[in-house]
Protein backbone atom coordinates (compact mmCIF):
# COMPACT_ATOMS: atom_id res chain seq x y z
CA UNK A 1 0.00 0.00 0.00
CA UNK A 2 1.61 3.12 -1.30
CA UNK A 3 0.12 6.46 0.85
CA UNK A 4 -0.77 9.64 -1.47
CA UNK A 5 -2.24 12.94 -0.20
CA UNK A 6 -2.42 15.24 -3.27
CA UNK A 7 -4.15 12.46 -5.57
CA UNK A 8 -7.92 13.06 -6.41
CA UNK A 9 -9.65 10.21 -4.33
CA UNK A 10 -6.71 9.27 -2.06
CA UNK A 11 -7.50 5.92 -3.41
CA UNK A 12 -6.63 4.09 -6.34
CA UNK A 13 -10.11 2.68 -7.21
CA UNK A 14 -11.40 5.43 -6.66
CA UNK A 15 -9.44 7.73 -8.97
CA UNK A 16 -9.65 4.96 -11.94
CA UNK A 17 -13.17 5.09 -11.59
CA UNK A 18 -13.81 8.55 -11.82
CA UNK A 19 -11.23 8.81 -15.13
CA UNK A 20 -13.64 6.15 -16.69
CA UNK A 21 -16.49 7.73 -15.63
CA UNK A 22 -15.62 11.08 -16.44
CA UNK A 23 -14.17 9.85 -19.94
CA UNK A 24 -17.93 8.45 -20.63
CA UNK A 25 -19.04 11.73 -19.93
CA UNK A 26 -17.05 13.27 -21.94
CA UNK A 27 -17.36 11.03 -25.07
CA UNK A 28 -21.34 11.42 -25.10
CA UNK A 29 -21.13 15.48 -24.53
CA UNK A 30 -18.63 15.18 -28.00
CA UNK A 31 -20.73 13.97 -29.62
CA UNK A 32 -23.71 15.58 -28.93
CA UNK A 33 -22.58 18.92 -29.29
CA UNK A 34 -20.25 17.43 -32.65
CA UNK A 35 -23.64 16.05 -33.69
CA UNK A 36 -25.83 19.25 -33.47
CA UNK A 37 -23.09 20.84 -35.19
CA UNK A 38 -23.17 18.47 -37.98
CA UNK A 39 -27.12 19.06 -38.07
CA UNK A 40 -27.00 22.48 -38.14
CA UNK A 41 -24.77 23.23 -41.33
CA UNK A 42 -24.33 26.53 -41.00
CA UNK A 43 -24.12 27.76 -36.86
CA UNK A 44 -25.54 31.40 -35.84
CA UNK A 45 -24.63 33.39 -33.42
CA UNK A 46 -27.85 32.96 -32.17
CA UNK A 47 -28.18 29.22 -32.60
CA UNK A 48 -25.26 28.42 -30.74
CA UNK A 49 -26.75 30.69 -28.06
CA UNK A 50 -29.57 29.16 -28.24
CA UNK A 51 -28.15 26.20 -27.92
CA UNK A 52 -26.15 26.69 -25.29
CA UNK A 53 -28.27 28.95 -23.44
CA UNK A 54 -31.63 26.04 -22.65
CA UNK A 55 -31.14 23.78 -19.62
CA UNK A 56 -30.75 20.66 -21.16
CA UNK A 57 -26.85 22.13 -22.44
CA UNK A 58 -26.51 24.35 -19.04
CA UNK A 59 -26.95 20.77 -17.30
CA UNK A 60 -24.32 18.68 -19.83
CA UNK A 61 -22.37 22.00 -19.68
CA UNK A 62 -21.99 21.61 -15.89
CA UNK A 63 -21.31 18.02 -15.67
CA UNK A 64 -18.46 18.61 -19.09
CA UNK A 65 -16.59 21.26 -16.75
CA UNK A 66 -16.74 18.95 -13.68
CA UNK A 67 -15.71 16.14 -15.80
CA UNK A 68 -13.22 18.02 -17.45
CA UNK A 69 -11.51 19.44 -14.21
CA UNK A 70 -11.99 16.16 -12.30
CA UNK A 71 -10.25 13.66 -15.27
CA UNK A 72 -7.29 16.86 -15.82
CA UNK A 73 -6.46 16.29 -12.30
CA UNK A 74 -5.82 12.73 -11.86
CA UNK A 75 -4.34 12.40 -15.56
CA UNK A 76 -1.66 15.35 -14.46
CA UNK A 77 -1.02 14.26 -11.05
CA UNK A 78 -0.17 10.87 -13.13
CA UNK A 79 2.31 12.58 -14.73
CA UNK A 80 3.85 14.14 -12.13
CA UNK A 81 4.49 11.30 -10.26
CA UNK A 82 5.44 9.48 -13.38
CA UNK A 83 7.93 12.14 -14.44
CA UNK A 84 8.63 14.62 -11.38
CA UNK A 85 10.31 12.75 -9.26
CA UNK A 86 13.77 12.04 -7.48
CA UNK A 87 14.87 9.44 -9.70
CA UNK A 88 13.79 11.18 -12.92
CA UNK A 89 14.97 14.77 -11.96
CA UNK A 90 17.25 14.35 -8.73
CA UNK A 91 16.86 15.82 -5.60
CA UNK A 92 14.73 18.81 -6.18
CA UNK A 93 11.97 16.16 -7.49
CA UNK A 94 9.36 16.66 -4.12
CA UNK A 95 8.93 20.65 -3.89
CA UNK A 96 8.83 20.68 -8.11
CA UNK A 97 6.09 17.68 -7.70
CA UNK A 98 4.51 19.52 -5.25
CA UNK A 99 4.48 22.76 -6.57
CA UNK A 100 3.18 21.62 -10.05
CA UNK A 101 0.31 19.95 -8.42
CA UNK A 102 -0.38 22.89 -6.58
CA UNK A 103 -0.98 24.82 -9.30
CA UNK A 104 -2.52 22.06 -11.99
CA UNK A 105 -5.07 21.86 -8.56
CA UNK A 106 -5.52 25.76 -8.19
CA UNK A 107 -5.78 26.28 -12.13
CA UNK A 108 -8.67 23.11 -12.45
CA UNK A 109 -10.40 25.07 -9.55
CA UNK A 110 -10.66 28.20 -11.32
CA UNK A 111 -11.64 27.02 -14.62
CA UNK A 112 -14.38 24.94 -12.68
CA UNK A 113 -15.63 28.00 -11.26
CA UNK A 114 -15.08 30.16 -14.39
CA UNK A 115 -16.79 27.86 -16.21
CA UNK A 116 -19.96 27.57 -13.91
CA UNK A 117 -20.44 31.04 -13.58
CA UNK A 118 -20.21 31.24 -17.43
CA UNK A 119 -22.75 28.27 -17.65
CA UNK A 120 -24.96 29.28 -14.66
CA UNK A 121 -24.10 33.41 -14.84
CA UNK A 122 -26.31 34.16 -17.81
CA UNK A 123 -25.62 36.98 -20.47
CA UNK B 1 26.68 -12.25 -38.79
CA UNK B 2 27.54 -9.04 -36.69
CA UNK B 3 26.27 -9.10 -32.93
CA UNK B 4 26.28 -6.19 -31.16
CA UNK B 5 26.55 -6.46 -27.38
CA UNK B 6 25.67 -3.74 -24.54
CA UNK B 7 29.11 -3.74 -22.39
CA UNK B 8 29.60 -2.61 -19.24
CA UNK B 9 32.38 -3.56 -16.48
CA UNK B 10 32.20 -0.59 -13.49
CA UNK B 11 35.22 -1.74 -11.92
CA UNK B 12 37.08 -0.75 -15.56
CA UNK B 13 34.53 1.29 -17.72
CA UNK B 14 33.75 4.81 -17.33
CA UNK B 15 30.50 4.18 -18.98
CA UNK B 16 28.75 1.60 -20.80
CA UNK B 17 29.54 1.25 -24.40
CA UNK B 18 28.21 -1.65 -27.25
CA UNK B 19 30.79 -3.82 -28.31
CA UNK B 20 30.53 -5.29 -31.79
CA UNK B 21 31.40 -9.59 -32.99
CA UNK B 22 31.35 -11.07 -35.96
CA UNK B 23 29.72 -14.61 -35.22
CA UNK B 24 30.36 -17.61 -37.56
CA UNK B 25 26.41 -19.43 -36.92
CA UNK B 26 27.05 -21.68 -40.30
CA UNK B 27 23.85 -20.61 -41.32
CA UNK B 28 22.11 -22.53 -38.97
CA UNK B 29 18.91 -20.39 -37.22
CA UNK B 30 20.62 -20.38 -33.66
CA UNK B 31 18.80 -19.63 -30.58
CA UNK B 32 19.93 -15.87 -29.17
CA UNK B 33 21.88 -17.74 -26.01
CA UNK B 34 23.60 -20.07 -28.58
CA UNK B 35 25.02 -16.91 -30.39
CA UNK B 36 26.04 -15.38 -26.92
CA UNK B 37 27.80 -18.75 -26.19
CA UNK B 38 30.35 -18.49 -29.71
CA UNK B 39 30.90 -14.90 -28.42
CA UNK B 40 31.87 -16.12 -25.32
CA UNK B 41 34.27 -18.18 -27.11
CA UNK B 42 35.98 -15.05 -28.47
CA UNK B 43 35.58 -13.09 -25.71
CA UNK B 44 35.50 -14.89 -22.21
CA UNK B 45 35.17 -12.17 -20.50
CA UNK B 46 31.63 -11.48 -21.51
CA UNK B 47 28.92 -11.64 -18.73
CA UNK B 48 25.65 -13.26 -19.11
CA UNK B 49 23.15 -15.40 -17.06
CA UNK B 50 21.93 -18.55 -18.17
CA UNK B 51 21.01 -21.85 -16.61
CA UNK B 52 18.63 -24.43 -17.63
CA UNK B 53 18.91 -22.87 -21.48
CA UNK B 54 15.43 -24.28 -22.31
CA UNK B 55 12.67 -21.33 -21.70
CA UNK B 56 12.30 -22.66 -17.65
CA UNK B 57 14.33 -20.84 -15.28
CA UNK B 58 13.94 -17.44 -16.48
CA UNK B 59 17.66 -16.32 -16.00
CA UNK B 60 18.80 -15.10 -19.39
CA UNK B 61 16.13 -12.47 -19.91
CA UNK B 62 17.42 -9.38 -21.90
CA UNK B 63 16.59 -7.47 -24.35
CA UNK B 64 17.46 -8.68 -28.20
CA UNK B 65 16.84 -6.21 -30.68
CA UNK B 66 14.65 -3.97 -28.81
CA UNK B 67 12.60 -6.80 -27.32
CA UNK B 68 12.77 -8.22 -23.88
CA UNK B 69 12.92 -12.02 -24.26
CA UNK B 70 14.83 -15.28 -23.23
CA UNK B 71 17.71 -15.64 -25.20
CA UNK B 72 17.57 -19.26 -24.91
CA UNK B 73 13.75 -19.88 -26.64
CA UNK B 74 14.43 -16.74 -29.51
CA UNK B 75 15.56 -17.91 -32.48
CA UNK B 76 17.87 -15.68 -34.79
CA UNK B 77 14.78 -15.42 -37.05
CA UNK B 78 12.17 -14.47 -34.69
CA UNK B 79 14.58 -12.14 -33.03
CA UNK B 80 14.89 -9.39 -36.16
CA UNK B 81 14.65 -10.54 -39.37
CA UNK B 82 17.45 -10.06 -41.73
CA UNK B 83 20.18 -10.96 -38.49
CA UNK B 84 20.90 -14.41 -40.50
CA UNK B 85 21.85 -12.69 -44.14
CA UNK B 86 23.87 -10.35 -42.15
CA UNK B 87 21.37 -7.05 -43.38
CA UNK B 88 21.37 -6.39 -39.92
CA UNK B 89 23.44 -6.80 -36.29
CA UNK B 90 21.93 -8.73 -33.31
CA UNK B 91 21.57 -6.24 -30.45
CA UNK B 92 21.60 -7.80 -27.54
CA UNK B 93 21.19 -5.09 -24.04
CA UNK B 94 20.11 -5.79 -20.69
CA UNK B 95 16.94 -5.67 -19.54
CA UNK B 96 15.69 -2.15 -19.09
CA UNK B 97 14.93 -0.36 -16.11
CA UNK B 98 17.08 -2.17 -13.66
CA UNK B 99 20.43 -1.06 -12.50
CA UNK B 100 23.62 -3.46 -14.54
CA UNK B 101 25.84 -5.30 -12.45
CA UNK B 102 28.20 -5.99 -15.33
CA UNK B 103 27.54 -6.31 -19.15
CA UNK B 104 23.97 -8.37 -19.64
CA UNK B 105 23.68 -9.01 -15.68
CA UNK B 106 21.19 -6.98 -13.75
CA UNK B 107 20.11 -6.23 -10.42
CA UNK B 108 16.92 -7.95 -9.89
CA UNK B 109 16.14 -6.92 -6.02
CA UNK B 110 13.76 -4.21 -7.44
CA UNK B 111 11.75 -6.44 -8.98
CA UNK B 112 12.04 -9.23 -6.31
CA UNK B 113 11.05 -6.52 -3.64
CA UNK B 114 7.73 -6.10 -5.53
CA UNK B 115 7.37 -9.97 -5.69
CA UNK B 116 7.83 -10.07 -1.75
CA UNK B 117 4.80 -7.35 -1.30
CA UNK B 118 2.22 -9.83 -3.23
CA UNK B 119 2.97 -12.47 -0.28
CA UNK B 120 3.40 -15.33 -3.07
CA UNK B 121 2.31 -17.83 -1.23
CA UNK B 122 -0.73 -19.86 -0.10
CA UNK B 123 -2.78 -18.16 3.32
CA UNK B 124 -5.13 -20.51 4.96
CA UNK B 125 -5.74 -20.58 8.36
CA UNK B 126 -7.96 -23.55 8.83
CA UNK B 127 -6.24 -26.97 10.21
CA UNK B 128 -4.25 -28.87 7.15
CA UNK B 129 -5.96 -31.96 6.11
CA UNK B 130 -3.95 -34.98 6.72
CA UNK B 131 -2.92 -35.49 2.85
CA UNK B 132 -3.78 -32.20 1.09
CA UNK B 133 -5.84 -29.67 0.18
CA UNK B 134 -7.83 -30.45 -2.49
CA UNK B 135 -9.26 -28.16 -5.24
CA UNK B 136 -12.05 -29.07 -7.96
CA UNK B 137 -10.93 -29.61 -11.57
CA UNK B 138 -12.77 -26.29 -12.27
CA UNK B 139 -11.19 -24.69 -9.59
CA UNK B 140 -7.64 -25.45 -10.23
CA UNK B 141 -8.42 -24.82 -13.91
CA UNK B 142 -8.90 -20.84 -12.89
CA UNK B 143 -4.82 -21.05 -11.73
CA UNK B 144 -4.06 -22.07 -15.35
CA UNK B 145 -2.13 -19.08 -17.01
CA UNK B 146 -1.16 -17.60 -13.99
CA UNK B 147 1.01 -20.52 -12.08
CA UNK B 148 3.36 -21.20 -15.46
CA UNK B 149 5.40 -17.72 -14.40
CA UNK B 150 9.02 -18.23 -14.26
CA UNK B 151 9.67 -14.87 -12.77
CA UNK B 152 12.28 -13.92 -15.74
CA UNK B 153 11.26 -10.29 -15.31
CA UNK B 154 10.58 -9.49 -19.47
CA UNK B 155 7.44 -8.09 -18.56
CA UNK B 156 8.16 -5.84 -15.72
CA UNK B 157 11.14 -4.44 -17.55
CA UNK B 158 9.34 -3.66 -20.36
CA UNK B 159 6.48 -1.84 -18.66
CA UNK B 160 7.12 2.11 -18.70
CA UNK B 161 5.06 2.40 -14.99
CA UNK B 162 7.36 0.10 -13.96
CA UNK B 163 10.43 2.15 -15.03
CA UNK B 164 9.29 5.54 -13.60
CA UNK B 165 7.92 4.10 -10.28
CA UNK B 166 9.40 0.26 -9.64
CA UNK B 167 9.45 0.90 -6.14
CA UNK B 168 5.37 1.92 -5.86
CA UNK B 169 4.01 -0.09 -8.98
CA UNK B 170 4.15 -4.06 -8.53
CA UNK B 171 4.54 -4.51 -11.82
CA UNK B 172 3.20 -6.55 -14.27
CA UNK B 173 4.80 -10.01 -13.09
CA UNK B 174 3.90 -9.48 -9.38
CA UNK B 175 0.64 -8.46 -10.12
CA UNK B 176 0.26 -11.49 -12.07
CA UNK B 177 1.05 -13.54 -8.92
CA UNK B 178 -0.59 -11.89 -6.47
CA UNK B 179 -3.92 -12.87 -8.94
CA UNK B 180 -2.73 -16.36 -9.08
CA UNK B 181 -3.35 -16.68 -5.57
CA UNK B 182 -6.24 -14.10 -5.40
CA UNK B 183 -7.93 -16.47 -8.08
CA UNK B 184 -6.61 -19.89 -5.29
CA UNK B 185 -9.68 -21.60 -4.16
CA UNK B 186 -7.40 -22.23 -1.14
CA UNK B 187 -6.29 -19.11 -0.60
CA UNK B 188 -8.36 -17.26 2.19
CA UNK B 189 -6.30 -13.88 2.45
CA UNK B 190 -8.32 -12.32 -0.32
CA UNK B 191 -9.15 -9.22 2.02
CA UNK B 192 -5.86 -8.44 3.17
CA UNK B 193 -4.66 -9.33 -0.51
CA UNK B 194 -7.02 -6.56 -2.30
CA UNK B 195 -7.05 -3.77 0.61
CA UNK B 196 -2.98 -3.81 0.30
CA UNK B 197 -3.94 -2.71 -3.59
CA UNK B 198 -6.11 -0.29 -3.71
CA UNK B 199 -4.08 2.73 -4.02
CA UNK B 200 -3.19 5.07 -6.78
CA UNK B 201 0.30 2.80 -7.39
CA UNK B 202 0.35 -0.46 -6.39
CA UNK B 203 -2.00 -1.54 -9.01
CA UNK B 204 -3.87 1.47 -10.86
CA UNK B 205 -0.75 2.33 -12.31
CA UNK B 206 -1.18 -0.07 -14.90
CA UNK B 207 -1.88 1.89 -17.76
CA UNK B 208 -2.97 -1.19 -20.09
CA UNK B 209 -0.54 -0.71 -22.95
CA UNK B 210 -0.29 -4.36 -23.08
CA UNK B 211 3.70 -4.32 -23.31
CA UNK B 212 3.92 -7.23 -21.03
CA UNK B 213 1.73 -9.51 -23.06
CA UNK B 214 3.50 -8.65 -25.90
CA UNK B 215 7.02 -9.58 -24.60
CA UNK B 216 6.04 -12.16 -22.08
CA UNK B 217 8.07 -15.51 -23.56
CA UNK B 218 5.80 -17.52 -21.60
CA UNK B 219 2.64 -16.54 -23.08
CA UNK B 220 0.65 -15.17 -20.69
CA UNK B 221 -1.24 -12.10 -19.96
CA UNK B 222 -0.48 -9.76 -17.02
CA UNK B 223 -3.06 -7.45 -18.06
CA UNK B 224 -5.86 -9.68 -17.85
CA UNK B 225 -5.36 -10.62 -14.65
CA UNK B 226 -4.60 -7.17 -13.54
CA UNK B 227 -8.04 -6.59 -15.32
CA UNK B 228 -9.45 -9.67 -13.11
CA UNK B 229 -7.73 -7.74 -9.84
CA UNK B 230 -9.27 -4.23 -10.99
CA UNK B 231 -13.11 -6.02 -10.89
CA UNK B 232 -12.39 -7.86 -7.30
CA UNK B 233 -11.46 -4.55 -6.19
CA UNK B 234 -14.40 -2.98 -7.63
CA UNK B 235 -16.60 -5.41 -6.56
CA UNK B 236 -15.40 -5.31 -3.29
CA UNK B 237 -16.57 -0.86 -3.22
CA UNK B 238 -19.03 -0.87 -4.98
Amino acid sequence: MVTSVTTLGRNGLSDWLVQRVSAVILAVYTVVVVGWLLAQGEVSYEAWSGFMGCLAMQIANTFMIVAVGAHAWIGLWTVTTDYLTTRQIGAAATGIRLLAQLVIALLTLVYLLWGLVIIWGGV
Amino acid sequence: MKVSIYRYNPETDREPYMKEYEVDTGGKDLMVLDVLNLVKEQDDSLVYRRSCREGVCGSDGMNINGKNGLACITPLSLAAPGVLDGRKALILRPLPGLPVVRDLVVDMTMFYNQYEKVQPYLQNNTPAPAIERLQSPADREKIDGLYECILCACCSTSCPSFWWNPDKFLGPAALLQSYRFLADSRDQATDERLARMDDPFSLFRCRGIMNCVSVCPKGLNPTRAIGHIREMLLERAV
